[in-house]
């Protein structure tokens, strides 16, 4: 544990120092602060779009950072050579993989809560109440579902040479789950055979990132969600993290690393 | 004399890119036996197989058949690195550390803790003379600076064996006395050094014992003053005589 915690710090430190992180923060706060000033027509219900876009900008940035950072982390070892000293040393490739993983999924972590703080200080100025729950709930699925992301991120920068294709190929995926991954059994329907198994298979096997998706509760100022379904979710996610990172130890096992 | 690093009949084989060749044999059948506390030379020209048989002892790269073990452990088990350390040919550390960080993260990787792990550090950086440059970000080093902060990373855990791939290469003749001086007192401590170099008048001044492979074979093993005494008149001249080489006219 002492291994993993050892390598999950220099994740941190690496994503620290650079700039990425800010710049994408940055960004983000400057449109929603633009957003936040606008008053149109005098239409209080404009807090809800101002809100809803300012999420979708918070989740993808989250999805940028969570991925481009992930996707350097193993390849970037091989090609400055810095993998070389570390194999030396008594740790296992399945430590590494995992010191990797929570250094970045830590790091997602800390820049959720930056950006859920910023949201809801935003939010507070216009709606004037603190929804300290429901950011809660959204956020704890939201950090969950970049957990399932930086997971996949590691198995394709393992399967995949470049990190450029591996950052391409992974938040193509991602968004490509978001957007259709909730319908696809409504397009197996209406393919012939043998599509329509393929497509069913893709749709039970698939992480339907969308259940972690609780934008609509902050916007609409919905209800809670119970607790257990919280669970559940989490524990949903937590399966696929296991997976992909059992899958990803398994690739990176017999790997040569000269 | 203990042997602590042995390989037995080590194979390695590549496979090419195309498959209607056959396997790119790196090394063939190599034996290799290096004794506790002696200073140990692996010579060969480029391409020979040096880096290959490091990186089989390193666990890095599978052997395609035979073993080989360190401490008598098998190197695919991680706890044979325990007692070893390492400095790769090419040194690259992480740039955006410093090099109090970089030591305090592999210390971790020992195990080290508190005083110890601070005791340590302090050592190893006074033995490379990093003292003063501790707190400066490794991307602001010189490479003679990067390279010794390689060796302080391979001293951390205070190693029994110490596997140094090419440690002088690219470094201006101050670096090169430094880094020699420093195995010198590793040798007097009673350290075992297993010594991958091209330079030949180096490995002569600091080695008990040499090996020189050619092909992926190994064609001598024994004292230097043995190997010297029955090719040449010097290490070079027995280096050459042993791998083969014929002078082409110009």
């Amino acid at each position: 544990m002492r291994t993993i915690c050892a390598l999950a710090g220099v994740v941190i430190k690496e994503l620290y120092r650079r700039k990425d992180f800010y710049v994408l923060f940055v960004i983000t706060i400057i449109i929603c602060l633009v957003m936040g000033s606008m008053n149109v027509f005098n239409d209080n219900e404009i807090v809800r779009y101002i809100k809803d876009i300012a999420l979708l900008l918070i989740w993808i940035s989250s999805l940028v950072i969570a991925i481009t950072a992930t996707a350097r982390q193993i390849p970037a070892e091989k090609e400055n050579r810095t993998l070389l000293p570390l194999l030396a040393k008594p740790l296992t490739r399945t430590q590494l993989i995992l010191g990797k993983f929570f250094g970045c999924w830590a790091v997602c972590g800390l820049m959720l809560v930056c950006f859920y703080l910023f949201f809801g200080l935003l939010s507070a100025t216009r709606e004037h109440q603190w929804p300290l729950l429901h950011y809660l709930q959204a956020a704890s699925l939201h950090w969950v579902m970049l957990g399932v992301v930086i997971s996949f991120t590691l198995l394709g920068s393992l399967v995949f040479a470049a990190p450029s294709s591996t950052s391409t190929i992974c938040f193509v995926v991602a968004a490509g789950i978001l957007l259709v991954g909730r319908y696809l059994d409504r397009i197996a329907l209406s393919l012939s055979e043998p599509w329509r198994s393929i497509v069913y298979a893709i749709y039970y096997a698939m992480p339907h990132l969308e259940f972690f998706d609780m934008r609509n509760l902050i916007i609409h100022d919905w209800p809670l969600v119970e607790w257990k379904y919280i669970g559940l979710a989490v524990l949903y996610g937590f399966a696929y993290i296991v997976v992909f990172l059992a899958a990803a130890c398994l690739a990176f096992r017999r790997k040569p690393v000269n | 004399m203990k042997g602590i690093l042995k390989t037995d009949k080590l194979r390695v084989e590549y496979k090419g890119r195309d498959f209607r060749q056959g396997p790119k044999v790196a090394l063939q059948g190599l034996d290799l036996e290096v004794n506790s506390g002696e200073v140990f030379g692996f010579l060969g020209p480029n391409g020979a197989g040096k880096t290959t048989t490091i990186n089989v002892l390193l666990g890095f790269l599978p052997p395609t058949k035979g073993a080989a073990s360190l401490f008598g452990i098998d190197v695919r088990q991680p706890i044979a690195r325990r007692r070893i350390g390492y400095l790769p040919e090419m040194t690259y550390y992480y740039k955006f550390l410093t090099a109090d960080e970089l030591l305090r993260f592999y210390s971790k990787i020992f195990g080290l803790s508190g005083a110890e792990m601070d005791r340590r550090i302090d050592a190893v950086l006074n033995l490379v003379e990093l003292q003063e440059a501790r707190k400066r970000l490794i991307k602001t080093y010189s490479k003679g600076m990067q390279q010794r902060v390689g060796l302080a990373q391979a001293l951390i855990n205070n190693p029994d064996l110490l596997i140094l791939d090419e440690p002088t290469s690219g470094l201006d003749p101050v670096g090169r006395m430094k880094v020699r001086a420093i195995i010198q007192r590793l040798k007097n401590e009673g350290k075992t050094v297993f010594f991958a170099s091209h330079e030949l008048g180096e490995v002569e001044t600091v080695c008990d014992r040499v090996a020189i492979i050619a092909g992926g074979e190994l064609k001598a093993m024994g004292k230097v003053s043995d190997v010297v005494a029955q090719h040449g008149t010097n290490l070079e001249a027995a280096f050459l005589d042993i791998i083969g080489y014929q002078p082409q006219p110009i």
